[in-house]
């Protein structure tokens, strides 16, 4: 027990001096995702609010076949730009980006729309470009509505009924709560914060491993009289609190990150304040020591700190694949789910956010399993130390 | 009083120790002696605990090193071939973690690295932090670090390697002086001169067994030869012809 802390204290302080470590563990590896994510939400939040107030624009081809449209369309309030385009050059100018959006009236539009034949639009535009795309289906559903306007004159010329082409209505309830479509863009944050929790730990998972018998003081210390699950007992501790650390920091810094972005006008209520950020901390304290006894067991096995490097890189994505996973299949909590390490935390974190109740079996689920877990790896690392395998 | 008693040690197919046995006594240094690739770290290595003999045993002071925590590693301070050190940390603090993780309490700790300061001169950089340390003031540090528990043995895996003519000197005074405390030393080299300068006893180590065990006037005469280095080149020719 006194020689698993003595490393402990051991690897905690030399490390501390150490520069590279305290900028990847305590400086880039927290404040990392607080920083992109602030960024990402707080041009999100720009584009949508300009988009809303910002007038439609439209390129307009063949004016002369159609006026009727184009008064509506000027209606509605529409900028329209008057060009005179071929659909080959309507093409390149929307592929160059010198028109977002092109609407061709050919000539035949005049004649087939007074012959109450469906009289032919092109719509030009960039699917792929997320900004023109707005504007087509902005264009799109001026255009539909002016074709159903068009639609019930002409029924009731005839005398009929319009109602009769309306066979049904469709009235929509969307039932998201501000929070929970907030809980889209959040489940990344859950995300940051997991790899701020491996990102502490990570040089000192490499460098009390790895470094150790890089630098050649390994052979040494297994010479002494001190039990191998002593040494890899404190190696791990010393890297648990660094990653603890910067979990702090990194939860430290999304509060700061949650103030200054004004979540609210985006029709979102997020609730990270103090307390959430408490809670965060107690449900990703489970899978510190997990995360710890992982990078140390693959470090364990390499020879150099930049062998390392190489496998700790692939060790930071694994955390990643359940989120993934749940996102593309969109799991809900479920208690069969807490028993998955970095899923049940993210689930967990979710749940807080989305303000929904939190059932005490998933929190001990998820801390348990984390914990057994943890202890198999350990074991698993003490044993390879045991190993004379370990000199390298 | 370390002993090796056929020690056997293979790495895949190729037997890198086969039946060495000798004893290092109490006392006196004893020189393990060979070239290159002669087996001479590996036996090193099973007598101070980290290889485990495929048969055979190690002892210290009577006691067999198997085991973590045997109770032989307390009686032995090892020096291996790379004695790495902690850069980040002070010379002192070096030797202070591995005197802690021999158990040692704090009163007990500052004494025994004040007397090893002033038997090693390190007087001027022992505060200092490690990094940018010379290959001599390293050693140093390295040589305080296996003498902090004041062990009565000591292994040193070729300690010369890289020491220039002033501290390859201090070295010598140094395990002259423990030899006369009554410490046993065991050190590996396949510098000559240095053997025949330290040495009480040489054991001559060619392909992993044990070619010659006696004093070094002993060894001169059994091949009746005027030198250490004579004779150790007629021992290995002489190995090579039978085998």
């Amino acid at each position: 027990m006194r020689a698993m802390f003595t490393v402990f204290a051991k690897e905690f302080l030399e490390n501390l001096r150490d520069r590279r470590t305290l900028i990847s563990a305590l400086l880039f590896g927290p404040l990392f995702g607080p920083l992109l994510f602030g960024a990402m939400v707080s041009r999100m939040l720009n584009q949508s609010v300009v988009e809303s107030d910002e007038p439609l624009h439209l390129t307009v081809s063949g004016r002369e076949h159609a006026p009727g449209l184009v008064r509506y369309l000027e209606s509605q309030g529409v900028q329209l730009i008057f060009a005179s385009l071929s659909e080959s050059s309507a093409r390149a100018a929307v592929r160059s980006g010198a028109a977002q959006v092109v609407v061709i009236l050919p000539m035949d539009y005049g004649p087939r729309f007074t012959a109450a034949l469906p009289a032919p639009v092109l719509l030009v535009a960039d699917s792929a470009d997320s900004q023109t795309r707005k504007s087509a289906d902005r264009a799109r559903l001026l255009l539909t509505a002016y074709g159903s306007g068009v639609a019930q004159l002409r029924l009731q010329v005839r005398g009929i009924s319009p109602l009769l082409a309306m066979p049904l209505t469709v009235n929509e309830i969307d039932v998201a709560t501000p929070t929970g479509r907030a809980v889209v863009v959040l489940g990344l944050m859950t995300y940051f914060v997991l790899f701020a929790v491996l990102m502490g730990g990570l040089y000192l998972a490499i460098d009390s491993t790895a470094g150790e018998r890089e630098r050649g003081s390994l052979e040494a210390l297994l010479s002494l009289p001190v039990a191998r699950g002593s040494l890899v007992g404190g190696k791990i501790l010393a890297t648990c609190a660094y990653m603890c650390l910067s979990l702090a920091i990194s939860l430290t810094a999304f509060v700061f990150v949650f103030r200054f972005v004004p979540l609210e006008r985006l029709g979102m209520s997020a609730n990270l304040g103090v307390s959430t950020a408490l809670t965060f901390f107690a449900i990703c304290v489970p899978f510190v020591p997990l995360g710890a006894a992982l990078m140390t067991f693959v470090a364990s096995f390499t020879r150099s700190y930049r062998e390392a490097q190489t496998y700790l890189t692939t060790v930071l994505l694994v955390p990643t694949l359940p989120i993934a996973f749940a996102s593309i299949y969109s799991l809900k909590t479920k208690s069969s789910l807490m028993f998955i390490p970095s899923l049940s935390q993210h689930l967990l974190m979710t749940s807080v956010l989305k303000d929904e109740p939190i059932a005490v079996f998933d929190v001990v689920a998820s801390a348990g399993s984390s914990a057994l877990f943890a202890l198999m790896l350990i074991l698993l690392t003490a044993r390879h130390w045991r190993r004379e395998t370990m000199l390298g | 009083m370390i002993e090796a008693t056929a020690l056997y040690k293979r790495f895949g197919n190729v037997a890198a120790v086969s039946d060495v046995s000798f004893a290092a006594r109490d006392g006196e240094i004893t020189g393990l002696l060979g070239p290159n690739g002669a087996g001479k770290s590996t036996c090193l290595r099973m007598l101070y605990g980290v290889l485990t003999p495929d048969s055979g045993s190690a002892r210290i002071d009577g006691i067999d090193i198997r085991g973590a925590t045997s109770a032989a590693r307390a009686h032995l301070g090892v020096l291996p071939h790379a004695a790495g050190l902690y850069n980040n940390l002070t010379a002192r603090e070096n030797v202070d973690y591995f005197g802690s993780l021999q158990g040692m309490a704090r009163g007990g700790l500052r004494r025994r690295t004040a007397e090893l300061v002033r038997a090693l001169g390190m007087e001027a950089f022992i505060d200092r932090r490690v990094k940018g340390f010379s290959q001599g003031q390293r050693i140093k540090v390295a040589l305080a670090r296996a003498l902090v528990h004041d062990p009565e043995n000591l292994i040193l895996d070729e300690p010369t390697n890289g020491l220039d003519v002033m501290a390859i000197r201090s070295l010598r005074e140094l395990l002259h002086a423990l030899k006369n405390q009554g410490r046993c030393i065991l050190f590996s080299s396949h510098v000559m001169q240095e053997v025949a300068a330290l040495c009480d006893r040489v054991v001559i180590i060619g392909a992993g067994r044990v070619l010659a065990d006696g004093t070094p006037q002993a060894i001169r005469e059994a091949s009746g030869t005027r030198t250490l280095e004579e004779a150790f080149l007629s021992v290995l020719a002489n190995s090579e012809g039978a085998s």
